[in-house]
This record gives structure tokens, C-alpha cells and sequence, in this order.
């Protein structure tokens, strides 16, 4: 049975990301900080994005690169930024700096009788550049599609509350 | 809270299935608008925009009150929310990552011994 993820808007300019995963804190840390094994799992294929090339020095005061294709995008998307802090097994901090108003992302693992508590938490600026990034994938009449796409799932989970 | 029966899906959905009746959507949640404003936006009778109007409102996506002698039309409580839906679009990106990052770890934890390579699903 799978482990549930979820995403909450926490405050005003913060996103946060749970998940739990069965094995140990250094494994899951080793996936996110080895390109090898992220370029793996970061792109699902249902979301239509390919990788084509994956850089990242997951250290403090390292950087990363990814780049990738879509179908639909005339030209790859390069996404990059640096490592404010990494701390092994544990903790990673990394800026988003495509976007002058791009999150700051803290990962967090905590370990407990060999499983691994995930929480990555996306500090915005401020209120307005969150709200902005709603906005860009809400307001266009393409993203608006595929709002309606997703009515099924929005009254789902008013049907089951 | 509204709670929905099968029907009551069906009813929304088919609400939505139509063009029109999404740029209805779409116009009134920038703004409240009466009947004959949406029949000029979309160049409809006003017969034609009673019904699309009626349609929505049966699907609780759209809420009418008459104003003197103008009847005004708002989201209803069934609104589509776009942050919501946002979200859990978010959520779902979330999720196949981590479905991904399961596989992974998975073989981390207990490396195949055959030496041929899984093909991705």
C-alpha cells in the first residue's frame, strides 16, 4: 500500500510537501543528492517532462542544473540554483532562481525505527510571488482546460469530506 | 456543505462540458454580471443565455437573484476553486515523484540479484 503524499498551503507563502517512505533516512538522502538516481525519479513520464541533462553538487555552497524538455515547450526549460546548506542524510536547502521570484526549498528527513518522515517545505518571497505562481498556472485558458480536467478530483474530495 | 450524489456529479460535469457555459465560468469569476450582459458577451439571445444560465445553476456552479428588475449572476456554491485545483495538480506532480522515489529506494534497500534491468512502467 502506497504511503500518502501531501501538499498544503501553510501560510501565506509557504508550500509544504509530506511524504513517508519505508527505509532508512540515508537512502532516501542518497536518491535526492546523487544525479544518477534523481534524474530517475524527479521527471514523471505522466507529466510529460523528459530530462535532458541533470546536474547537481549537493553540497553546501554547491549548485544544480536541470534542464528539460516537453513536448509542448518550443524550447527546453532550464531549472537551477544553489545549495544553501546540505546536511547529510538530514537536510537540504536550495534556491530556485529561474524566477526572481522563485522559492527557497527546504528538504527535511527525519528517521524513525528505520523509516524516514519526508517534508519539503517551498518558502516564497513573499504572499504575491506565491500567489503569482498559482496565478500563471491558473489563469491561462490552456491551464484553465485543465482545471476542468481536475473537477472530478476537486468534487471527489468534497464529496468526501 | 453540499453534499453530492452520483446524479449530482453527472449534473456538473455535464454543466461543464460545454464551451459556453465554461466561459460563463470563467467571466463571472472575474466578476458579477446580469443575464442580458453574458447574452451580449457571448452574442446570444437572451433565451440562449436563460438556458446555458439555468443549466449551471441546477449545477449549483452558478447562484442567481433578481435586482430590481435585472437578475444578477454570481458563482455559485460549487465553485471551482482555482487554487484548490492547483494544488492537488501540484499534489499529483508530488505524488509520481515519490511513487518514482519508492522504486528507487526500493532497489537501494534490496538490490536485484538477476543483473538484467527493470523496464520502467
Amino acid at each position: 500500500m502506497k504511503n500518502p503524499t501531501t501538499v498544503e498551503r501553510t501560510s501565506e507563502r509557504e508550500l509544504v510537501v509530506t511524504r513517508h517512505f519505508n527505509a532508512p533516512a540515508h537512502i532516501v538522502f542518497k536518491a535526492w543528492s546523487d544525479p544518477a538516481l534523481l534524474r530517475q525519479w524527479w521527471t514523471p513520464p505522466s507529466f510529460g517532462i523528459t530530462f535532458v541533462s541533470c546536474e547537481a553538487d549537493v553540497r553546501t555552497g554547491g549548485s544544480y542544473r536541470f534542464v528539460f524538455s516537453h513536448p509542448a515547450a518550443p524550447e527546453p526549460m532550464a531549472f537551477f540554483g544553489r545549495y544553501v546548506e546540505v546536511v547529510p542524510n538530514a537536510r537540504i536547502v536550495w534556491t530556485n532562481e529561474e524566477s526572481a521570484d522563485g522559492p527557497v526549498s527546504t528538504l527535511t528527513l527525519e528517521e524513525k525505527d528505520g523509516k524516514t518522515h519526508l517534508r519539503m517545505c517551498e518558502l516564497y518571497p513573499s504572499k504575491q510571488a506565491l500567489d503569482d505562481a498559482i496565478a500563471t498556472g491558473s489563469s491561462s485558458t490552456g491551464a484553465a482546460a485543465e482545471q476542468f480536467e481536475l473537477l472530478d478530483q476537486v468534487l471527489d474530495m468534497e464529496r468526501a469530506s | 456543505m453540499v453534499q453530492f450524489t452520483s446524479g449530482h456529479l453527472d449534473t456538473a460535469f455535464a454543466a461543464l462540458a460545454d464551451p459556453t457555459r465554461r466561459g460563463i465560468l470563467e467571466r463571472l469569476a472575474r466578476a458579477d454580471a446580469s443575464i442580458s450582459e453574458l447574452a451580449d458577451s457571448f452574442r446570444m439571445t437572451l433565451t440562449g443565455m436563460k438556458k446555458h444560465v439555468g443549466v449551471l445553476e441546477h449545477a449549483d456552479l452558478v447562484a442567481t437573484e433578481k435586482v430590481g428588475r435585472v437578475r444578477i449572476c454570481r458563482l455559485g456554491a460549487r465553485r471551482l476553486d482555482a487554487e484548490v485545483a492547483w494544488i492537488e495538480r501540484y499534489r499529483q506532480l508530488w505524488e509520481a515523484r515519490f511513487d518514482a522515489l519508492d522504486r528507487i529506494v526500493e532497489d537501494l534497500q534490496h538490490p536485484r540479484t538477476n543483473m538484467t534491468r527493470r523496464t520502467r512502467s
